[in-house]
């Protein structure tokens, strides 16, 4: 059963880790929702077998679950979900201000990067554009995608 | 009496936190209690800093479960100088913001998040077990996110983004370690932790120890971990770019520290690393820094920088570079916050932090010049600041265990360190005024009391200076605390153990 637990929580960080190199913000949280569920499956493992519940005067040590784990999977289950809640109030705020969920550059590395080539009148050239780009990043960043 | 005084600067702003949300309609209600309730945990920090200081270390277990099965609180005298330095820049930033009252006017939200960021910074100082401490952290940070996007302006979702799921990649490996530390041990309680961390083979210990540098080291900005902190701290509003460049990148390098010095004690490799991680951090910190434009990126790529110093003390794991560490971090929550209240005033005067394009505040407001030139000096470090005294610790440190390289490489960093508070000073406060100041926001309050809060910064950073003697004196006792850790694990357990 445990080995059952490690492969599936080995899986869902697979697939989490995937989901997350992602530009679009949705398939980042669905990725961060699974590396979520992934580490709270190591966590309920990592208390080992399952037993009976453990309540004190019932029986024999050996047979008990280790309840500990338990209640650390249970906070971190409500903090994951309260995470995720704002991410997703967050994607939703990108998608009113841009109509798109694709995460963008920073204007500022890509100002950096721009002045290394060029002079540093056409610099200011290059941030009026860069700062138009900017409003319709996602339209840039779509074509890197596909 | 003492273990009263505990757990009270993670409930005072916790309860003070509630109140405000129910005042959310009057905000001058919000106000008083916000400061009253940051003024009374400065008050709790000292007394517990006076008390710890003559008894080492006072724990309190919640519910008087003993000690490995409930939950612990821990002071010992690093985790009490921290809340009270943390305390202290709270305070005087909420001031500040006050004074601002951009964000602080326009959302009711402000003060109860402010505070719950309050409760999450001293809880991670104050926790006695790692899976409070990953609360502690979860509680700072949901804090963090909300302060960081208040407005909801399209940079700050963008930069947003980049911080919260970095963020909560680095929980979701903290809670991994925790599970892969219980399953070995069989206990989340750093003093029971401490005793059996031992008895595991030297591989699985190492793999733990590189696993915790791995979390803390997203939250504290090392050298390869780093990219997200510029992208996302300048975006903030001024005074909670203030906060956070203070105070939570340190939250991550103390965790560092605590674990290191506790958990797995003097180990040669693991410094040797550690040392090349804080010579690469210190470097890439200082060259981003000379490369930007925008002051507040520059002052923020100059905290990565930071942060190198901090754990090139403790990679050298003696007495004399823990004490240099715990002296630089005080020292340099002070500096950095002063730096970013000073930004906000001169954005505020100039109405842009573009390094080519401000000009002349020399002329034009020399009162904001002061207050840079104070902070500026002491990062580079020059003799007569308080910059000079950490890094002449940290560098005698060095020198001491006979690490040339290292020392070699953070002499380098603050000349270009120096380099770059000269670009900045040429370009921003030299020459004649550009352009006409720009007329205030109508909306904002007077400047007077931001101006007010940023005196005190460099009142403090001065006193530093003044008090450097008897300050390093209780930083040495705090090095010499971690460094010999049985006194941690014989207060939390009871010495019978």
């Amino acid at each position: 059963m445990t080995i059952l637990l490690a492969f599936t929580s080995a899986a869902l960080f697979g697939l989490g880790t995937w989901l997350l190199l992602q530009r679009r913000l949705t398939r980042i949280v669905i990725g961060l929702g699974l590396i979520g569920h992934g580490t709270n499956i190591l966590l309920l493992t990592s208390g080992g077998g399952a037993g009976l519940p453990p309540l004190i005067g019932k029986g024999d040590k050996k047979e008990f679950a280790d309840p500990l784990p338990q209640a650390l999977a249970l906070t971190a289950i409500v903090i994951t979900f309260g995470v995720t809640a704002f991410l997703l109030a967050m994607a939703y705020r990108s998608w009113q201000l841009t109509n798109d969920d694709v995460v963008a550059d920073d204007l500022e590395d890509r100002l950096i990067a721009a002045a290394r080539r060029v002079d540093s009148d056409v610099v200011d050239l290059e941030t009026a554009q860069l700062e138009r780009e900017s409003d319709s990043a996602g339209d840039l960043d779509e074509g890197s995608e596909s | 009496m003492s273990d009263v005084l505990v757990p009270l600067p993670i409930v005072i702003p916790l309860f003070a936190a509630a109140l405000t949300v129910m005042f959310a309609r009057f905000r001058v209600v919000q106000r008083a209690i916000a400061l009253l309730s940051l003024t009374s945990v400065v008050g709790v920090a000292v007394a517990l800093l006076i008390h710890v200081d003559d008894e080492s270390v006072v724990t309190m277990d919640a519910g008087a479960w003993p000690a490995p099965l409930g939950i612990t609180f821990v002071v010992d005298r690093l985790s009490a100088i921290m809340v009270l330095t943390s305390s202290v820049m709270l305070l005087v930033v909420l001031l500040y913001a006050v004074g601002q009252r951009g964000v602080e006017r326009d959302h009711p939200a402000f003060h109860p998040i402010y505070l719950v960021l309050a409760a999450g910074v001293s809880a991670s100082f104050i926790t006695g077990d790692m899976f409070n401490l990953f609360v502690a952290f979860e509680m700072m940070l949901a804090a963090s996110y909300v302060l960081l996007t208040l407005g909801g302006r399209p940079d700050q979702v963008r930069a947003g983004m980049t911080y919260v799921v970095i963020s909560l990649v680095a929980s979701s490996m903290f809670i991994a370690a925790l599970a892969l530390l219980y399953a070995a041990t069989g206990t989340v309680n750093m003093a029971d932790l401490a005793l059996r961390i031992p008895e595991l083979s030297s591989g699985v210990r190492a793999g733990f120890s590189l696993l915790l540098i791995f979390v803390f080291g997203i939250k504290a900005g090392l050298f390869p971990l780093f990219f997200w902190l510029p992208d996302s701290y300048p975006t903030a509003p001024g005074p909670v770019t203030a906060i956070f460049a203070g105070l939570l990148t340190k939250v991550g390098v103390y965790a560092i520290i605590r674990t290191q010095t506790l958990l797995f004690p003097i180990d040669s490799q693991q410094g040797t690393m550690l040392l090349i991680i804080a010579g690469l951090t210190m470097l890439i910190g200082v060259l981003g820094a000379l490369a930007q434009d925008d002051l507040k990126r520059a002052l923020t790529f100059h905290i990565i920088s930071q942060i190198g110093y901090m754990i090139f003390g403790l990679g050298l794991f003696t007495i004399a570079g823990i004490t240099a560490v715990v002296f630089y971090i005080v020292q340099t929550i002070l500096v950095k916050t002063n730096l970013f209240l000073v930004a906000g005033l001169i954005d505020r005067h100039a109405g842009q932090s573009r390094i080519s394009k401000a000009g002349g505040i020399a002329r034009s407001a020399p009162i904001i010049a002061v207050f840079f030139a104070v902070p500026a000096l002491s990062l580079a470090g020059l003799p007569p600041s308080s910059g000079f005294a950490g890094k002449f610790a940290l560098v005698d440190a060095g020198v001491g265990s006979q690490q040339w390289w290292i020392v070699t490489v953070a002499l380098v960093v603050s000349l270009l360190t120096l380099f770059s508070m000269t670009k900045i000073w040429a370009g921003m406060f030299w020459g004649e005024p550009e352009a006409a100041p720009v007329a205030p926001d109508p909306h904002a309050g007077g400047p007077g009391v931001m101006v007010f809060a940023t005196g005190i910064t460099v009142a403090l950073s001065v006193a530093f200076v003044v008090f450097a003697g008897p300050m390093y004196e209780l930083a040495e006792r705090a090095g010499s605390d971690l460094m010999n850790p049985s006194v941690y694990i014989d207060a939390v357990l009871g010495v019978d153990r």
